[in-house]
């Protein structure tokens, strides 16, 4: 087990995310599936991260235990000094609805709530959102406001998508394969409306891609394999989103 | 209007099809429970306004002739209110444009009026005390020969013809249900009741000063038997035939049957369907949350808590439940008001106090909701348990395994779009056996309704093919000794004639005792006989008598001990005989004896009191004018007639009954089959797509969605059978009286057609989802598992 304990940027900032020794086996019949083999990471405030890795290296699983989407096999996961690794499911739930944002690969909408809608399912439940319209205007959705998932184009879905997640003001914003599904042209607008929302809310922001050519944005990437973190640097220069090509 | 409403409304609005057909089978039990029990308390509310407000009496007597004074004596008896006495005789009738007589029971009226049993007068006026040929007529009979105030008919009183003159029509609560003596069936345009003032009638029947009819009211702390024992005494002297209350009095006793009958349908039947809705429910519910279980993940990943999430697809499955009450309330009111029309036109109701069955109301909706949202929780819970990252990723492939079912269809060398449908079955047996499950019902239940018809069909082919071969009963007025056999055969077109013999009874067996007739058999008869419920021909020997078994149950008598009779009639005396046999008969309450037997213990001449007849059809005409002019006979039944008003009463309520259950039966059936189909086809949508781009034609994966839904409808139709059959037996035993028993006979035909009807339903219904998967987008379709 390799042990990466990364310093924030500024180092009298505590981190937002701390994960100590986590694991993750799945068990499906006769067969384990080691998907994370004790992972330590910190994640700071304000910090946007690229998540490297080919499919199967665990990025979304522990995507998914920071969220408190899923809990960890082994090990501990402190969100500032909460631990969540003994949080029953009421207390994860809180933690999502307040302070955690999503943003998934294939968007996630409610095919049946217009655009607007979509964001307001999770401003009517948040303590001190922004309106629907104020964060689909973020994006530049403000035009779009009561479309269906179906009248938009991916790219479009995604930044609602995006939208709902930054509503609530999140600390945290975890976004699996935002560009996944999207072509590349597209993919940039999602990523300038990500960096645009980390630079100016200071939301920490974690981003999972397959796509390498997406790390240039981040402050810092890691890279995972086989369960375990084998890199973890910091950019010294961040490019800006326009700047990135696949 | 919160987002995730929005979302629950449009949800809703995209499976309206699958919730109108869980609604419809809810409202369905909704609506029988709330239809039954409306019309039920309608009904038995109206009765008792009817009576209450015509002073209908609560025990009623008999006798051959007693003075007047009697009536005091009567009235003095502790616990009765009011006592009245009256004449009542028979008469033979001759209508214009009647060919044969007609019979009528005249009651006389006191000058002063009715206390008690009050005629409701409809039309005209009562009969003038001081006009003797004056008579009011019940308006049944008055309407169907259009005998209007002023009119006039011919009847026979006494053996005197005599001209009476219409005054009025009228109504009576005693009367509601008007049997004609001797007969099966009411018969309102050969059975006349008529009222003639109390002079006129004690002058035709030289019964001046004279009663031998008393009906008593009782004080609220009357006690009926006690109050029967002694009337019995008073009027014993003077030939009383037995004192009874209302619940021998024939017309309040049909009256009760109905509405018993009534209130078992009520609680017997809408339990059955909203279990079959609770199913249902739970299974469309649960698959329906099933794929939804990434939306569940989402919404947990937003930071929806369980309990929000559960009351957001709790509150679809209300409103289905909600729908489907209203729905069932609105069908149950149209119900009731359809029965209580037709009731209430049979009964001639002069008036209906309408009882919207609050109770129904209640207990149909906490019901009907208890079912959908229950149903719905245990859908919703399961897929909570998941965590939110497991939820929103696609299931996993379904796990299969080579079990021993698999090395069979192996063997079969089958083809893999029909290993398709058999390895889907086996691998979800659960979700295959509600479906199963829901389709046996409806086949149960159209088993159950059809099995009225063969029921009635088996009644009419005892009583009338079987027992009752007859052409014409005659009446006598009075005894008449054997050779009036002879006599009848000189009558118009008589091919046979045979005697009965038949008196009125108290069976008695220990502190048990029942009033009923006692019927003699004579020797060789081959037109009127004692068959039992197994179509087998009795004949009562010298060993004793023989009682139907619900007689002996009522007289908690068994075959071997000995049955005491007491003749009500001359001679008037006690008789203790061997029960000899108990039979199985539904319709049936009289004690049979062998006629020689029976007249050696009574120490007189045979002799008969009714003669049954063998006529040539085309010589009826001419009998019945013979009988017109034949003082000696006081009626005539014509069982052609009977046999034609059986049916056709039969026939109208029950063609609306099984009609209603029919088409339950085939909501339930489509219900279950749409929804299954639809599920599957939603499920299955990224196979059945890969199939398509594999070249299999859409009839070809038409075909493994059509397959398996049909497969497990004919699965379950032996399975309905069995349902079938023990509803049959349920509802036989809800209905049964302690009159009367339905006969318990389901022919191959019945099964049969519920069989077919289901399944043409089921069909019809898997083809309308076949035509949606005309429509899957294969990209979209494809897309879906990534």
């Amino acid at each position: 087990m390799i042990s990466f304990v990364i310093m924030a940027r500024d180092t009298h900032i505590s981190p937002v995310f701390r994960a100590e020794g986590v694991t993750r086996v799945y068990r499906t019949g006769a067969v384990d599936v080691w998907a994370l083999r004790g992972v330590d990471l910190d994640l700071a405030e304000g910090e946007m991260v690229v998540l490297l890795g080919a499919s199967g290296s665990g990025k979304s699983t522990l995507v998914n235990i920071l969220g408190g989407l899923d809990l960890p096999s082994g090990g501990r996961v402190y969100f500032r000094d909460q631990e969540l690794t003994q949080a029953s499911d009421r207390h994860l739930t809180a933690f999502r609805r307040d302070h955690v944002g999503f943003v998934f690969q294939f968007y996630n909408l409610v095919p049946s709530l217009t655009a607007r809608e979509n964001v307001a399912l999770v401003t009517e439940i948040a303590r001190d959102p922004m309106t629907p319209e104020e964060a689909l205007d973020r994006v530049g959705l403000a035009h779009r406001l009561d479309h269906f998932p179906s009248e938009m184009s991916g790219g479009e879905q995604q930044r609602v998508a995006i939208a709902r997640a930054i509503a609530k003001r999140p600390d945290v914003l975890l976004c699996d394969e935002p560009t996944g599904a999207l072509d590349s042209k597209t993919g940039i607008q999602v990523l300038q409306a990500l960096y645009d929302v980390n630079r100016e809310l200071g939301t920490a922001t974690v981003l999972i891609t397959h796509n390498a050519a997406i790390q240039r944005i981040a402050h810092r990437v890691v890279v995972l394999a086989d369960g375990r973190i084998t890199r973890n640097e910091v950019n010294a220069q961040r490019a800006l989103p326009a700047q990135v090509s696949w | 209007m919160r987002a995730l409403d929005i979302k629950m409304l449009r949800d809703l609005r995209r499976i309206w099809a699958q919730a109108l057909a869980i609604a419809l089978v809810l409202g369905c039990g909704v609506m029988v429970l709330v239809g039954a029990q409306a019309t039920q308390a309608t009904l038995v509310q109206t009765q008792a306004a009817y009576y209450e407000r015509h002073r209908f009496a609560d025990i009623f007597a008999g006798a051959t002739r007693a003075p007047a004074e009697v009536v005091q004596a009567a009235s003095l008896i502790p616990g009765v209110a009011q006592a009245e006495g009256r004449i009542s005789f028979q008469a033979v009738l001759d209508i214009d444009g009647m060919i044969e007589p007609a019979t009528g029971r005249i009651l006389s009226l006191p000058a002063a009026g009715p206390a008690l049993n009050l005629p409701l007068l409809r039309m005209g006026r009562l009969p003038d005390p001081d006009r003797p040929d004056e008579v009011a007529l019940a308006e049944p009979f008055a309407e169907i020969h259009g005998l209007t105030p002023g009119s006039s008919f011919k009847a026979v009183l006494n053996g005197q013809l005599r001209d009476l003159t219409v005054t009025g029509w009228v109504l009576s609560p005693e009367f509601i249900y008007t049997m004609p003596p001797g007969a099966m069936m009411p018969d309102d345009r050969r059975f006349a009741l008529i009222w003639m003032n109390d002079a006129a009638a004690a002058a035709a029947m030289d019964m001046a000063g004279a009663v031998n009819d008393i009906a008593l009211r009782l004080t609220r702390e009357g006690d009926a038997r006690a109050v029967i024992a002694a009337l019995d005494r008073i009027l014993d002297p003077y030939g009383g035939t037995g004192a009874y209350g209302r619940d021998r009095q024939v017309s309040h006793a049909f009256l009760d049957g109905e509405l018993q009958q009534l209130g078992a349908m009520a609680t017997f039947m809408p339990p059955i369907f909203l279990i079959v809705a609770a199913f249902l429910v739970n299974m469309v519910l649960g698959r329906l949350i099933a794929m939804e279980r990434a939306q569940i993940g989402l919404m947990k990943a937003l930071g929806y808590g369980r309990v929000e999430i559960a009351g957001h697809y709790l509150k679809i499955a209300a409103l289905i439940g909600v729908i489907g009450v209203l729905a069932g309330w609105a069908f149950g009111w149209w119900i009731a008001d359809a029965m209580i029309g037709l009731y209430g036109d049979f009964f001639r109701f002069p008036f209906v106090i309408r009882d919207w069955g609050t109770q129904a109301l209640v207990v149909s909706a906490l019901l009907g909701m208890a079912t959908v949202v229950l149903g719905g929780l245990r859908a919703v819970w399961s897929s909570l348990k998941l965590p939110p990252a497991e939820a929103m990723q696609p299931p996993a492939p379904p796990s299969f395994s080579r079990g021993w079912a698999d090395r069979v269809l192996m063997r079969l060398s089958l083809r893999q779009t029909t290993m398709m449908i058999f390895r889907s079955i086996i691998r979800w047996p659960g979700r295959a056996a509600i479906t199963l499950f829901g389709v046996a019902a409806s086949v149960g239940v159209l088993v159950m309704s059809y099995f009225m018809f063969d029921a009635v069909a088996r009644l009419a082919d005892s009583v009338f093919q079987q027992a009752n071969r007859q052409h014409v009963t005659l009446m006598m007025t009075s005894d008449q000794p054997v050779t009036a056999l002879q006599d009848a055969m000189t009558l118009p077109g008589v091919l046979r004639a045979e005697g009965v013999y038949a008196l009125p009874v108290r069976a008695i067996n220990g502190h048990r005792n029942r009033l009923t007739a006692l019927q003699a058999h004579f020797p060789d008869a081959e037109l009127a006989r004692l068959v039992d419920d197994a179509g087998r021909v009795v004949t009562p020997g010298d060993t004793g008598v023989i009682l139907p078994e619900m007689l002996a149950t009522a007289l908690g008598i068994q075959a071997g001990q000995s049955l005491r009779l007491e003749l009500l009639a001359p001679p008037r005396m006690v008789l203790d005989l061997p029960v000899a046999e108990i039979i199985p008969q539904g319709m049936g309450q009289e004690v049979h004896v062998a006629a020689a037997p029976l007249f050696a213990a009574m120490d007189s001449a045979p002799a008969v009191n009714m003669i049954h007849l063998a006529v040539q059809s085309d010589q009826m005409a001419a009998l019945n004018a013979a009988i017109k002019q034949t003082p000696a006979v006081a009626g005539l039944q014509d069982w052609a007639e009977v046999r034609r008003q059986f049916d056709a009463t039969l026939r109208e309520n029950l063609l609306t009954m099984v009609g209603i259950y029919t088409l339950i039966g085939v909501l339930i059936a489509v219900g279950v089959v749409y929804n299954a189909a639809r599920i599957q086809l939603a499920e299955r949508s990224y196979e059945l797509a890969s199939l398509r781009v594999l070249g299999f034609s859409r009839a070809e994966v038409g075909y493994v969605l059509i397959g398996e839904m049909m497969l497990l409808t004919a699965l379950a139709i032996p399975l309905g059978w069995a349902v079938g059959y023990w509803l049959a037996v349920g509802l036989v035993a809800a209905m049964s009286t302690d009159m009367f028993q339905i006969p318990f006979h389901i022919t191959r035909r019945t099964f049969a057609l519920a069989a077919v009807a289901v399944f043409l339903a089921a069909l019809g219904a898997v083809l309308m989802v076949r035509r949606r998967l005309d429509q899957v987008d294969l990209a979209t379709a494809l897309k879906a598992r990534s």
